[in-house]
This record gives C-alpha cells, sequence and structure tokens, in this order.
C-alpha cells in the first residue's frame, strides 16, 4: 500500500460512513453555488438576452469587456469583491465579509460575465435566424428576446448548468472573501487547498472525489438534456413513437 | 383608390452591394404580385423593404397606412410549443389575451386544416404542416396584404399544392399577394401580375398573360427560356 491507496480507501470510508464533517462541507459548498447561481443567472438571462439583440453604439466594446471577464481569474474577483465588502471599503456597512453571503456574492460576480457571454450569444445568433419572424408578427426588441430566451430554453439549461459547475469549482474567491472558516465558510475547494497543505489527505481525497462527482453529475445533466432535446425536436423520432402500437398518432408525419 | 404600396426610385444598399436600384412601381389591393428573377436578384429583398425591415437609401415608399402586412418566410420559425400556442402567440403579440388568442387560434387552425393537430409539438410537423401553420398564423392576424417569400420552395409537390391552394383562398377572399417563386407554374397559376429582377434592376412589371406571352425585355426572355426549358 501506498500513501494515494491508503488515502482512497480512508477517503472512500469517509464517504460511505457519511462523515459529518465531509457532509457539512459539501452541503456548504452546494447552497452557495446554488445561490450564487441563481442570483448570477436571474440576472445574466436578462442581460445576456437584452444585450443578444439591443443595438447601441458602443456596443462592441461592452462585448469585448464582457468576453474579457470571461477570463477573469476567480483570485481576482475575490479580491476585488473582497475590497468592496472590507470595512473600509463602499459596502463594508454590510458586515458581510468571510461569511456565507460574501461567498455568494463573489460566485455570483464570477458566474455573472460567463452566463452573459453565453446567452447573449445564443439569443443573437436565434435573432439573426429568426428575428424577423418574430418582428413580422409584432415582437419588438426586448419582447423577441424574451421568446428567443424562453424557445432556446433547453440551450440555456446547459449555460445555466455549466455556470454551476464554474461556481462550484472556484477556489480563490470563496477563499478571499470566505476565510475558510471551520463550520462556516468552509467548503470543497478551500478545504481541499487546506486539508493537502496539512497533510490530512484522506479528506482532501475524499472532498476531491465528490467534487469529481457533481462535476461528473453536471455533464450527465448536460448530455441527458441534450438527448431530451433533440427527442423533442425530431420529427423522425416523434414519428416512429407514435407509431408505437397502443399510443395513437394525432396527426400524421408526411 | 389609393395604392397600398407605392415605390418611388427605392434604392437599398447592403454594404457596397446595391441590391435594389430605383425601383419604382405600385401595388393595389387585391393584386396577386408574383416576384421573378434569379438567386440574388433581389427579390427578398424587395419583399423585406416593403415589410419595413430593410430601410432604403434612397426613394421613398408610401405605404397605406391601414393596410397590415404580415410576412411568410421560405422555412418558418415556429417556436418549441404546440401548433396552437404557436398560432396563438401573434394575436398575442398584437394585443389579445392569451385565452381569446387561443380560441382564435384554433379557428386559423381550421382554417387551413391543421385543427386535429393544434396540441402537437409543432417542431415535430413535417415541412408541409409547418408551412400551412405560418400561414395561420399570419392569417390569424387578419392582414390585407400576404408577403411571401418562396413559401413552397422546399416543399413536396402535395405540400406545395396544399399551400398554394390556401393562398388562392386567401386572395380570393380579397388579401393582397406579393410572393417571390422560382416556379414558373405556379407563378402561371396563382399571379395576376409579374416582376422581373435582375441585379436589384426591375426589368419588366406585366400582368401574368403578357409575361408568359408578351415581348419581354432580353434578360427576362433568355431567363425564362431558361427556367422554362
Amino acid at each position: 500500500m501506498n500513501t494515494f491507496s491508503d488515502s482512497a480507501v480512508t477517503a472512500f470510508s469517509l464517504i460511505t460512513s457519511l462523515d459529518p464533517l465531509l457532509a457539512s462541507i459539501v452541503l456548504r459548498s452546494l447552497a452557495v453555488s446554488a445561490v450564487a447561481c441563481a442570483i448570477a443567472c436571474s440576472a445574466g438571462l436578462l442581460l445576456g438576452a437584452w444585450l443578444g439583440v439591443a443595438r447601441f453604439k458602443g456596443r462592441g466594446v461592452v462585448l469585448a469587456l464582457l468576453n474579457t471577464a470571461l477570463a477573469l481569474p476567480s483570485v481576482v474577483v475575490g479580491l476585488v469583491v473582497y475590497l468592496l465588502l472590507s470595512r473600509s471599503g463602499p459596502l463594508g456597512f454590510l458586515s458581510w465579509l468571510f461569511s456565507f453571503k460574501a461567498m455568494v456574492l463573489a460566485q455570483s460576480v464570477l458566474v455573472l460575465p460567463v452566463v452573459m457571454a453565453l446567452v447573449r450569444q445564443t439569443i443573437e445568433d436565434a435573432d439573426r435566424s429568426h428575428g424577423e419572424q418574430f418582428e413580422s408578427l409584432g415582437a419588438r426588441r426586448f419582447m423577441r428576446s424574451l421568446i428567443l430566451l424562453w424557445d432556446e430554453r433547453y440551450a440555456l439549461l446547459t449555460v445555466l448548468i455549466a455556470a454551476f459547475g464554474r461556481a462550484i469549482s472556484e477556489v480563490g474567491a470563496v477563499m478571499v472573501v470566505g476565510g475558510n472558516i471551520e463550520g462556516f465558510t468552509r467548503v470543497m475547494t478551500t478545504a481541499i487547498a487546506l486539508e493537502t497543505s496539512k497533510g490530512d489527505l484522506p479528506l482532501a481525497l475524499a472532498l476531491g472525489i465528490l467534487l469529481l462527482g457533481v462535476v461528473l453529475l453536471l455533464n450527465l445533466l448536460i448530455a441527458l438534456v441534450r438527448r431530451w432535446r433533440e427527442q423533442l425536436d425530431d420529427p423522425l423520432q416523434q414519428a416512429d413513437s407514435a407509431l408505437q402500437p397502443g399510443r395513437a398518432a394525432p396527426g400524421g408525419v408526411s | 383608390m389609393t395604392p397600398i404600396f407605392k415605390l418611388q426610385s427605392v434604392t437599398v444598399q447592403f454594404g457596397r452591394l446595391q441590391a435594389l436600384s430605383a425601383c419604382t412601381f405600385q401595388v393595389g389591393a387585391g393584386e396577386r404580385l408574383a416576384l421573378v428573377g434569379a438567386n440574388g436578384s433581389g427579390k427578398s429583398t424587395l419583399l423585406r423593404t416593403l415589410q419595413g425591415f430593410v430601410q432604403p437609401v434612397a426613394g421613398h415608399i408610401q405605404r397605406d397606412a391601414s393596410a397590415r402586412t404580415a410576412m411568410l418566410f421560405q422555412r418558418p420559425y415556429l417556436l418549441r410549443a404546440s401548433v396552437q400556442n404557436n398560432v396563438a402567440l401573434g394575436l398575442w403579440l398584437n394585443g389579445t389575451p392569451w385565452q381569446p388568442a387561443k380560441a382564435q387560434a384554433l379557428q386559423a387552425l381550421e382554417r387551413v386544416g391543421l385543427a386535429d393537430l393544434a396540441g402537437r409539438n409543432a417542431r415535430a410537423l413535417s415541412g408541409g404542416q409547418q408551412q400551412r401553420v405560418a400561414l395561420a398564423r399570419a392569417w390569424a392576424l387578419k392582414p390585407q396584404v400576404l408577403l411571401l417569400d418562396e413559401p413552397t420552395s422546399s416543399l413536396d409537390p402535395t405540400a406545395k399544392r396544399e399551400v398554394e391552394r390556401l393562398m388562392a383562398e386567401f386572395s380570393e377572399a380579397g388579401m393582397t399577394l406579393i410572393f417571390s417563386s422560382h416556379n414558373l407554374g405556379q407563378v402561371k397559376r396563382l399571379a395576376s401580375r409579374v416582376m422581373y429582377l435582375e441585379h436589384g434592376h426591375l426589368l419588366a412589371d406585366l400582368p401574368t398573360d403578357a409575361f408568359f406571352n408578351g415581348p419581354l425585355p432580353l434578360a427576362a426572355e433568355t431567363f425564362l427560356k431558361g427556367e422554362l426549358a
């Protein structure tokens, strides 16, 4: 047995025994990222959709800045949010630093450009292809973006899942603004960094396995959504399923 | 009688490309006007200009403000929603509350013979059925003018006949039709007047009989021979 295999065995036993410390860290991670994604997606879907159809002076600059924000290092986001929330910062009166809320805010800021940029591209492409059809029906620019947002919901579900993946796997921002306080702001990624530096490899490895598991689950969800969407939109598959014995086909697919 | 459209030297430009060059004509109520010409001749641009999607860089368009227009595209885009909701959307966008819009949508679907598919996913329909849903969606808005951009070019002969039949019925009900087509048989069957365009220039504007039987400018004659060969 070597260090890796010993650690792996202990890590699996921690997971299978539902170790309370491990469970609390995992649940906190999921909660922070879920709330952050909900906030970022609420704003990002609308802003991205609007940006997809809006035409204004300086739009190119806004898009360049948005695309640059995609590559924002999470530690830089952490630093900016830290400065905003620090006692002398403009949001210092909130007293959010080193709290759950600070981590949510940091992850929201980190994920917002991802959601906005991907939604913007999706809606802009859809509008270029079909926008005139909705315009001919009387849909004005913003209404068009909302209709396309709804119509592209399956593609956008993939964006939301990808955003959650980005949030839950980042370490820099939550480390800086959360402080990695045990029982309060310690999440999977910060705990992995800490436990590795302390030499507690089994716990770090167990968290790593669970983090990978979450990401794997997200990928499976993306694949399932894509497959479901293809089945919904594919007329031949619809026809096949309609022709199955015992199922009534209300109309033929010619 | 006030024409529905009156174009005076209308020129449309996309960058350096002149898509329409000084087009002058007018369209009266109840006309069935066919636009013919090779790909890139300006047919779609002309339809999009009439619908208001494209603004001319020169010239003037006078529209009858009381005449509502609707446009049908070569490949209609239907939402990932039921057939009925797709038709109801157009009505809702024009101010009809959702429940009455759904009831009117059903009537429109009956008009095009698709009421039994009202609850189906619109994306799962065949191309011909989708085009008929788009016709119902346009018809439900009660337009006086229907602009159709190659409405049957991607359809099989049966679906093509069905769409043509609906176009003829709409015309008989008093709707003005302006459509582009590569199918000269269809133009003969449906149009009362034909315009020939080439590289954005309107080279012929004649009643259908005169277009197919009378003398034409050389370019139009060559096009006609090529298409009928």
